[in-house]
Parts: structure tokens; sequence; C-alpha cells
């Protein structure tokens, strides 16, 4: 699917084969690593398009990589990490945005139309009880009956 | 000669586009048959015309005429002749003559399959038809001809982008526009039906097939654009939010609900507006894509501003189909009367619940699409919204949809009852369990999301076949009453079935390879090995060698299992001189558990070492294996009988009324 960027908007930097993290880049410690490959996932890489810096081979991403890499061998917290980069790039940066002012529509929409849809069924249900209320009136004689008569039938 | 003469087959086909949005119309409109005669013969014209101008254009990319603007920049005399014919739909003026081609293809179909339909509905579908054909050949001609000429022409061209000369994405491109654009049929089947003010349930059956059809081809669309991801980047993601990808999702969630809520048009004649709403909502969001890719928006909001021609064409489009739609939905829709009533437990309420989840999804995805413009338009900070977000939002909805999904047919219409249907699925509650149980033994701090992702496909799987056994009597009744039964089940009931079996084991291969994947980078020298996943991966060296129109590096792995040779993998780095650009192909061997996937990188140094990146991506081939059963369920449910000869009762009809006299009613 990443195909239609290339199809039509030919950004092709953003599609080119991943060349992402390489052998040099790596953290001896595999846990320091593992942290850096997590961290490295929330954040964009800035001159690509909806990309990770763990998924580009943008020169850019690679030295956001290893800015990761020293902060975390410098023995900054996940947090601290993201922290750092978000106040020398911004809220831009961050792949899952966080929740403010900005993002109040974005984070409580679906939430948000979920629970009118739940409303929007409970109030089709109560018109529908409405409407079925008169059908369910007690049955007349002649209906009884005519019902006992059917279920004789239907037992034989 | 080849492209003039498809210019002027656009230029007619836009014209005979005019007369069938107008004449049918308004022949329906006031009871003239010789008008309302006039859509069959129209739609049948357009589609010639419009072949014949594709015809055209892959004939100028056949014989590379480099007099053509399109061709020049996109082709080259060494393209092997697969990428020149896929070529030519491979780039913005191309792809919009494959969008009408395939429209007018879908009018065709209907005017020479929809026998069943009154023919003055039949004439109203038609003309909406032609109305978004017209729209499409006016911004082709105006902004976007695919025929334009060049002068002095060039030597020679510039290529397709490489990473376009794949086999997988020759096809990507026709498949997903089969889907996309199919939805104009349950568009224009909708706008009909609110003009005539009426939606029953043959409505619903004649809407079904092209909605199937169109849903089947747009789940292989994606599932091949996430194939070719997956084998083409080289690092074995298949699905990454981009906002390419949200646009071809949208309309298959939307056209997954309107598949749902058409079920309950059809059986109990009530959520008729809802699922109108549903098919304009549907063919809008297809369009929509088809705006966020072609006009640019995506890239940049001030690109977008800075050369908008097109850009404007398509939104004016969009905001006249799409507005259009909706105020004749909100004068019209509210005189569709539904008649079925039913209780919130119940067969219907599963169906609107599938649909409040999907478009809340839908919505979700939308939202997270366009949120990043919206905040740049209103001139606000920049933000980005990705991949975490999407799962964040969109996993949480999906995990009670699935749930939902194995109790939802066990429900009977009207009135259903809880309690015994989750009695009847013990066993697949149990089965769930064991299953995300082995998941989770086999890495105990393994990923949380992959064990509920096992664990609920194992629920989806087998409460699909606990429901099959319900419906048969399975050990309740004789066997062979079993069977009678089994061989009764009707093709739409299979096809549900058989889709939602494919979705339990899709999400079966989405947890697998979401959650355990291996992944292993370095450099190699020749004769090292390394394990990953359990298989000992030796690179044996890398070879130089060459394709058609590029230079190719092969690196050769000798894998091991156990010290046996279990297979040799051949990754490629190909490198595409008249472009200059490299792809990778990764070399993959497809086990059932799980894919060894093997690609090479760069030199390193001068003693044949190169950078090596090994992955282990487990149950990746489920996620393919379900994307085609359900694509084979889709199929099976179209074929269902009473689609193909219509209203049952339409057989002995038609059989009476073969009296010209008759017909004409």
């Amino acid at each position: 699917m990443r195909l239609f960027i290339c199809l039509f908007m030919w950004t092709l930097l953003s599609a080119l084969p991943a060349n992402a993290v390489n052998p040099n880049e790596i953290l001896a410690d595999p846990g320091l690593e593992a942290r850096a490959r997590d961290i490295s996932k929330g954040l964009r890489c800035l001159v690509c398009q909806n990309q990770s810096i763990d998924d580009s081979d943008a020169s850019l991403a690679k030295d956001l990589r290893v800015l990761v890499r020293e902060r975390i061998t410098a023995g900054d917290s996940n947090d601290q990490v993201v922290n750092y980069v978000v106040s020398r790039y911004g809220d831009f940066v961050l792949l899952k945005p966080p929740f403010n002012l900005a993002t109040l529509v974005l984070w409580l929409g679906p939430l948000l139309l979920i629970l009118g849809g739940l409303t929007a069924a409970i109030l089709f249900f109560r018109k529908n009880k409405k409407i079925t209320a008169p059908a369910s009136a007690p049955l007349t004689e002649a209906e009884k009956m005519r019902v006992a008569e059917l279920m004789a039938e239907d037992n034989q | 000669m080849s492209a003039e003469l498809g210019h002027f087959a656009l230029i007619l086909a836009m014209l005979i586009a005019a007369v069938q949005a107008t004449l049918p119309l308004i022949g329906a409109q006031r009871n003239m048959p010789t008008w309302i005669a006039i859509a069959n013969p129209t739609a049948y014209v357009q589609f010639f015309l419009t072949t014949l101008a594709f015809g055209c254009l892959i004939h100028v990319y056949l014989i590379s005429d480099f007099s053509v603007v399109n061709v020049v920049q996109n082709s080259h005399t060494d393209k092997p002749i697969l990428y020149k014919i896929a070529g030519s739909w491979g780039n913005h003026e191309g792809s919009l003559l494959l969008w009408v081609f395939i429209l007018a293809l879908y009018g065709a179909a209907v005017a020479a399959f929809g026998r069943n339909l009154p023919p003055a509905f039949k004439a109203r579908v038609l003309s909406v038809q032609a109305m978004i054909a017209l729209g499409f050949y006016t911004f082709m001609l105006l902004t976007s001809n695919p025929f334009e000429r060049v002068f002095p022409a060039p030597l020679n061209g510039q290529d397709l982008n490489p990473l376009l000369q794949d086999p997988g994405l020759a096809i990507h491109p026709p498949m997903l526009y089969l889907g996309y654009v199919g939805f104009s049929i349950a568009f224009s089947f909708a706008i009909a039906a609110l003009i005539e003010g009426r939606v029953d349930a043959a409505w619903a059956r004649w809407v079904r097939p092209w909605t199937l059809a169109a849903w089947i081809f747009l789940t292989g669309g994606i599932t091949l654009g996430s194939w070719w991801a997956y084998y083409e980047l080289g690092w074995g993601g298949w699905w990454f939010w981009d906002p390419v990808e949200n646009a071809s999702f949208m309309p298959w969630l939307a056209g997954t609900a309107l598949l749902h809520s058409a079920v309950v048009v059809e059986k109990r004649d009530t959520l008729k507006g809802w699922t109108v709403l549903l098919a304009i909502i549907a063919f809008s969001m297809s369009l929509l894509g088809t705006f966020l890719v072609r006009s640019g928006v995506l890239t940049s909001v001030h690109a977008f501003a800075t050369d908008p021609s097109r850009g404007v064409f398509i939104l004016a489009l969009l905001v006249t189909v799409i507005g259009g739609s909706l105020a004749l939905f909100a004068w019209r829709g509210p005189q569709l009367k539904s008649t079925g009533l039913f209780q919130p437990i119940s067969r219907e309420g599963a169906l609107l619940l599938n649909n409040l989840i999907m478009t809340t999804a839908l919505a979700a995805v939308l939202l997270g699409t366009l949120y990043p413009l919206f905040i740049d338009v209103i001139g606000g900070a920049k933000i980005s919204v990705g991949a975490p977000f999407f799962n964040a939002v969109f996993l949480p909805l999906m995990v009670p949809m699935i749930v939902a999904m194995a109790i939802g047919p066990f429900m009977n219409w009207k009135r259903g009852d809880i309690l015994p249907a989750l009695g009847r699925l013990r066993f697949t509650f149990l089965f769930a369990l064991v299953a995300g149980a082995a998941a989770w033994s086999v890495e105990t701090d393994g990923p949380f999301m992959g064990v509920i992702g096992i664990a609920l496909a194992a629920w989806l799987g087998a409460g699909v076949i606990a429901e099959i056994s319900e419906r048969i009597h399975l050990f309740r009744a004789p066997l062979p009453e079993s069977m009678r039964r089994l061989g009764r089940i009707p093709r739409s009931t299979w096809g549900m079935s058989f889709a939602h079996f494919g979705l339990a084991l899709a999400i079966a291969g989405m947890a697998g390879a979401g959650g355990w994947k291996v992944e292993s980078i370095q450099t190699m020298k020749p004769g090292e090995t390394v394990n990953v996943g359990g298989y000992e991966y030796t690179f044996e060296g890398a070879q130089e060698g060459q394709g058609p129109n590029y230079t190719i590096l092969f690196g050769k792995f000798t894998v091991r299992k156990d010290g046996e040779v279990f297979t040799v993998l051949e990754a490629e780095k190909r490198n595409y001189p008249v472009t200059r650009m490299p792809t990778t192909e990764a070399a993959i061997h497809t086990t059932l558990m799980g894919d060894l996937y093997a690609v090479i990188g760069d030199a390193e140094g001068d003693e044949g070492a190169y950078v090596t990146r090994i992955y282990y991506n487990p149950l990746v081939v489920w996620m393919w294996i379900g994307c085609i059963v359900m694509m084979f369920g889709g199929t099976l449910s179209m074929t269902d009988r009473r689609h193909r000869v219509g209203v049952p009762h339409k057989r002995q009809h038609s059989s009476a009324s073969s009296d010209p006299v008759s017909s004409t009613s």
C-alpha cells in the first residue's frame, strides 16, 4: 500500500528500501537497544512522510536514532529521551500526538462518536417500543380462541 | 495517431456521458420510455469509447511513443513489456483514465446484467453513474490529459519508478480501483432510491452483489499493496497507517458496514435510511481517497496552495458529489419508512453493533488522517498522527467487535437470547483460552496484544465452526441428517462463515507477525553465521548479475535447522541505471509457522562483508491466506442463487411476461 505514495506523490525517499537501523548504530546492550527501538518507533522522521525514524533511511533519521541512543546510554529514562527530542523539535516529532487543547477533538472524537451512536441506538429502540406498545395490547377473546386452535393443530 | 484517437475518444465519451446523465433521468421523471431507453446504449457506447482511449494509451506505451509527455515521464525503451503496460496506469493521468474506464465498465455491466431492474430505476442509476463520469472526464480533459504531446520528442524516456516495476504492483492499482469505483454502483443505487423515495428488500438484493464485488476487489487490492510492502520495502512491515493506505481502508470499512446493514434491509425491512447513508459514505470515502492521493494535499498543504488547479477541481467535485448527495438524503431520506421492529439483543442488533463499531473506526481513521491537515490549515502548531495513534484508537474498537462477531450469528432475528448463545460457545471460549495460553507460554514476557490477538482469532475461528455445527445440528441429530442440512446451507451463509473465518486467520497472522517478529541486523563476512528464530543463516557472499533493465547484487544465505540444510535464500538488491534508484527484493521462504526473510544491504569494508538484515516473521502467511478466504467468502455470497435469479418470485413472473406488452410495464 505504500505504493500509493510512490505511484502518485513521488515522495520517493520515503519508500526507498529500508536501510534503516544500521549495524554500527546498534548498542551493545540488548536491553538498551530494545528500549531505543521502542522509542524510535514513536518518533517521526522529520523529512519523510509519516515514517518513524526506526523505518527511515534519511540521514536526519539516522542522526535522531544516534541521538536517542546517546541519551539512553547517558542514563535517561524513556520519557526523558522523548522529552529531550520534543524540546528540540516540538510535538511534530511525536507520531502519537500528546493530549492537549489542540488535539482534544482528535482524541475524544472517536469516543464521542461511539457514545453518540449508542445514544442514537437507544433512542431508536425507545421509539420502536412506543410503536410496538399498541401491537402488544391484550388479545380479544376471539383471537385467543384462534390461537388455541392453531396451537392445537400444531401439536397434532 | 493513437494519442489523437485516444484524446478524441475521451472527448466523445464526455459528450456521451453528458447525454447519459440527463436524458434517461428526465425520461424516468416524466415517464417517457423512449428517453429511458437511451440509458443502456449510452452506457455501452461510453464503455466502448473509454476502452478505446485506454487501449490507445497502452498502445503509445507499447510502441514507446516519446512524443507523448506521459510516456516520456514514465517509460523507457529497455523496460520489460509488462511494465510498459502497467506504466500506463502508474501515473496521475493514466490512473485517472483507468478510473473512468472502470467506472464505464461498471456502468456497462449494470446495463447488461441489471435485466431484473425496473427500467426507470435502471435509467436513474445509469444517469447518476454518468454524472460522476462527467466530472472525471472534465477533470482529465481540463487538467490531466494523458495524451498530451511534446515537441521536439526526446530520444528516450525517464523510466518508471523502479519500485513500481514489480508484478504485484502491476495489478494492484486495477484491483484497488475496481473496489473504489465499484462503490459508485451502490452510490448510484442509493441516489436513485432517494429520487424514487423507496427502498425495499428488492433494492437491498440488487445492491448486494455490486457492493460485494467492490468489497472483494478492494480487499484484494489492499492485500496486494500490503503484500508488496512486505516483500519489497525490506523490513517485513505490512501496514503503516500511512494516509494513502488509510485512503483505501476507509472505503473498505464503510463498505463492510454497508454489506451488513443491507442484510437488515433485505431481511427485515428496516435501517433503510441508514443503509442509504452508508452507501453514500462508502463512495464518498472512495472519492475522498482519490482527492487525498491526487491533489497533493498530503505532501503539504502549501504545495497544494501553490499549484492548486488539479486539487481545487477535485475538491469542487468532492464537495458537489458528497454535499449534493447528503443534501438529497436530508431532503428525501425521512420518506424511507422502515417497518421491521426488533429488540436490541437480536440478529439486527448484532448487525447494528457491527455498523456502530465500523463507522466509529472509520471516523477515527478519517479524523487521524485529516487532523494534521486541519490543524495546519487553521494555523495551529504542526502535529503528526502516525501508527501509534491509530493502534491506540483502532485496536480497542476491534476487540469488542471480534468478540461480538462470534456471537452475532447465533442470534435470532427480531429477538435473540444472549445466554443460550453464550452457552453454545462454551467450547469456543475454552479453545480461545487454550490458544491464548499457548501463545503466552511460547514467550512468557511476550507481547500482550499478540496473546490477545491469538485468543481473539481462535475465538472467532472456532465460533464460526460452532455456528455451522449448530446450524446442522451436529451430534444432536443423526449424522446423515446433519449432512443433509449441511448441503442445504445457502451460499450467502457460507459466504458469511468464510469471510468471518478468513478474518480470524488474518488476525492470527497480524498478531503473530506484529507480536513475535525476530530481527537481526549485522555486518556479515562470507562464511559467517547468525541464528535467527531457531534457524542458522550462513552468508555465502554476494555476486553481481544483470537483469533486463537493472543490475543485481545477489546475497546468498544457506539456512540450516538443527545442522541440516533447510533452504537457500537469495536476496537481491537491484539498481536501475536510468532512474539511479536501488530496490531491495527480500528473499522469503514461507512456512506455515512463519517466514524466513533475508535482505542484503550495503557493502562494508573490502573483505566482501555486507550489512544483512534477517527476520523471522511468524504466521505472516496466515494473513494472506485469511484475506484470500475472505475474498472467497465474498464471492460465494455474491453467487448466491437469489442474487443470480433476482427476486425469487421474479422467475415465475418473467416466464409469464414473455409478451412485450407486460415487460414494458
